[in-house]
């Protein structure tokens, strides 16, 4: 079996489980925030429920449209904070004590190693860099499991990645994800585990696993997880999680396919307008050593992209090691002029951090602004919309039509370092020129 | 589901169909499935929304319903009308929240291809029939497993859970 299948297996209450399986599991957390939850509880309401299943299982993060953006988003947050209360669910996070859900749940130790963790949002899948298997779903299966404390899956086949060698310097696991996504395509990895493995993953970080795993639901996978090593354990013990479960995938475990990378061939990446997968490099062409389909455009280089906006933050990309990267790259510079550049900390403790360390005013000597903690642009919600015409270089995950604002708008996924150097430049910007 | 989807005619929509232009986040603030409706695919289809009508059918190409995991997608779809999803294939977690929303979806991939805008489809998914009244051709489709089924057969997950059948 998987890494994935292990899990899932064990959750079901079986030795053994084969791909295209139907199981009911008992998830270890369910989540939901300020857009989905209302939903699910308007469904548990409707289905006559009247006490959750278990309280502490359920995390309720109010981060997408919060701090309220309107009278109607007010409304949807209330709506949670009245069911938190009258559930006895002490997991609400609003205010000054919300973050970006997927930066604040590992940061408050919420999830661990061998965990199944359902959230009612895509991004889920980011937990899988614990060693948990954690998906998206939807609504009704967050109301039902609320209410059940059961989840139905079907088993996934997965795609082996083999990481070797070690990523150089500017280059993140951002840019990894970003060239997966260019080479495999959108629905490259549909309704199947992305399973890393090999010597490469002890040189990645935590923020690089949990951004590598954030991603794998824009190549469609189910879910994205990371094997459980040192850096994991240490990772679970400073944030006080739940003592570990560790499964390991099984030595003869059946995968559709194995790509292998040389993280050392891996270069700075960026994803150009509408779709995650049309990713491009500097010096043009994604690494050929695994590039199975990739786009005609992943050819060209990236050229010169003048630029309107820039935010670093979101789920993929808020964390502090994020932020440190770009104040690295910001530190004694300004921002090019008529740029307007959104720096939002994932959490209030990513804030906190920044601020002790003086990433803070390293942003704001810069010309930037900082934003409280918030989805808000990210999906076109607030703090940031674009308007017709106008392009923006994002740390975020998806670079739809009108994600960001208007529909004529652009947006460009990129790492933090790309980022700031084009904040810095006022066009999309190779890090490595500057530093 | 479960039943017969009858004979209407169709949009046809291209690969990559996305939660975003599905129904843009902007109107995220509200769970009024009439609201949702009247801004259904108004990001790639601004007419869409005056044109749909009860019974509607889609076909698109790959990766239907792809991006976040808001429900509020399949929920506006079917305030608008829509009763069937024709693809090539579907994002998982899309797939997943039509299913227990009671939403029917078929992956056919020779249907989507012979399939132009306008042409008259129906459907008996009992039976895994899917006709193309236009073109003159039947396509087998696949039958769900008895689980899926039963979510079905319930009317939902929520219908389902409410009667006991997942206990």
């Amino acid at each position: 079996m998987t890494m994935t299948q292990k899990i899932l297996a064990h959750a079901a209450g079986f030795s053994t489980v084969e791909a295209g399986y139907l199981i009911l599991v008992r998830p270890d957390r369910v989540l939901g925030n300020d857009i989905t939850a209302p939903v699910a509880i308007n469904e548990f309401r409707e289905m006559g429920a009247t006490r959750v299943y278990d309280p502490a299982r359920i995390s309720l993060v109010m981060d997408h449209f919060a701090p309220n953006k309107d009278i109607k988003a007010a409304a949807q947050c209330k709506l949670c904070r009245d069911f938190a209360h009258e559930m006895g669910i002490s997991g609400f996070y609003d205010g000054g004590a919300m973050g970006i859900e997927h930066v604040l749940l590992p940061e408050l130790g919420l999830v661990t190693a061998g965990d199944v963790v359902i959230g009612a949002d895509s991004h889920t899948c980011t937990y899988g860099a614990l060693g948990a298997f954690a998906t998206g779903v939807g609504s009704t299966d967050m109301a039902v499991a609320i209410k059940t404390g059961k989840a139905w899956f079907k088993v996934p086949e997965a795609i082996r990645i083999v990481l070797t060698g070690k990523l150089n310097a500017w280059v993140s696991g951002k840019d990894l994800i970003l060239s997966i996504i260019g080479s495999i395509g959108v629905d490259g990895a549909l309704y199947q585990s992305m399973e890393f493995c090999g010597p490469g993953v002890a040189t990645l970080s935590m923020s690089d696993r949990l951004c590598i795993c954030n991603m794998a639901i824009e190549a469609g996978a189910k879910n994205g997880i990371f094997p459980v090593d040192e850096r994991t354990i240490a990772f679970l013990e400073e944030v006080g999680a739940q003592v570990p479960v560790v499964f390991t995938a099984d030595e003869d475990a059946e995968y559709v396919s194995t790509i292998e990378i040389d993280l050392g061939a891996i270069t700075p990446t960026v994803a150009f307008p509408h779709l995650p997968e049309n990713a491009r490099t500097f010096e043009g062409g994604l690494p050929a050593s695994y590039s199975l389909q990739g786009s005609s455009s992943a050819q060209d280089p990236i050229g010169f992209i003048p630029i309107d906006q820039v935010v670093i933050g979101s789920c993929t990309n808020g964390r502090l090691e994020d932020l440190q990267i770009a104040a690295e790259i910001l530190r004694g510079r300004k921002i090019a002029p008529n740029l307007r550049v959104i720096i939002i900390p994932g959490t209030q403790k990513v804030y906190l951090d920044a601020m002790a360390q003086g990433l803070l005013r390293v942003f704001v000597e810069a010309g930037a602004l900082v934003s409280t903690p918030t989805c808000g642009p990210c999906l076109g919600g607030h703090m940031g919309i674009l308007a017709a015409g106008e392009r923006a270089v994002a740390t975020t995950n998806r670079n739809f039509v009108g994600r960001m604002g208007h529909t004529e708008s652009e947006v460009y996924l990129a790492s933090p370092a790309v980022a700031a150097a084009s904040a810095v430049c006022g066009c999309i910007t190779d890090p490595r020129t500057l530093m | 589901m479960g039943k017969t989807i009858a004979r209407a005619r169709v949009f046809k929509y291209g690969d990559n169909v996305d939660t975003d232009v599905i129904i843009p986040a902007r109107y995220l603030n509200t769970t009024d499935k009439n609201e949702l409706a009247r801004h259904c695919m108004e990001d790639l289809d601004a007419s869409f929304a005056s044109r749909v009508h009860p019974g509607s059918i889609i076909v698109a190409g790959r990766n239907f319903g792809c991006g976040s995991s808001r429900e509020h997608a399949p929920i506006a779809l079917q305030a608008s009308g829509v009763v069937l999803i024709v693809a090539e294939s579907f994002a998982r977690i899309f797939y997943r929240n039509a299913l227990n929303t009671g939403l029917a979806i078929i992956e056919c991939a020779p249907a989507v291809h012979e399939a132009q805008d306008d042409d008259e489809l129906s459907a008996d998914l009992t039976a895994g029939v899917l006709v193309n009244h236009t073109k003159g051709t039947r396509h087998a489709v696949m039958v769900y497993p008895p689980f899926i089924q039963q979510i079905i057969k319930a009317g939902g997950l929520v219908a389902l859970a409410k009667t006991g059948g997942l206990d």
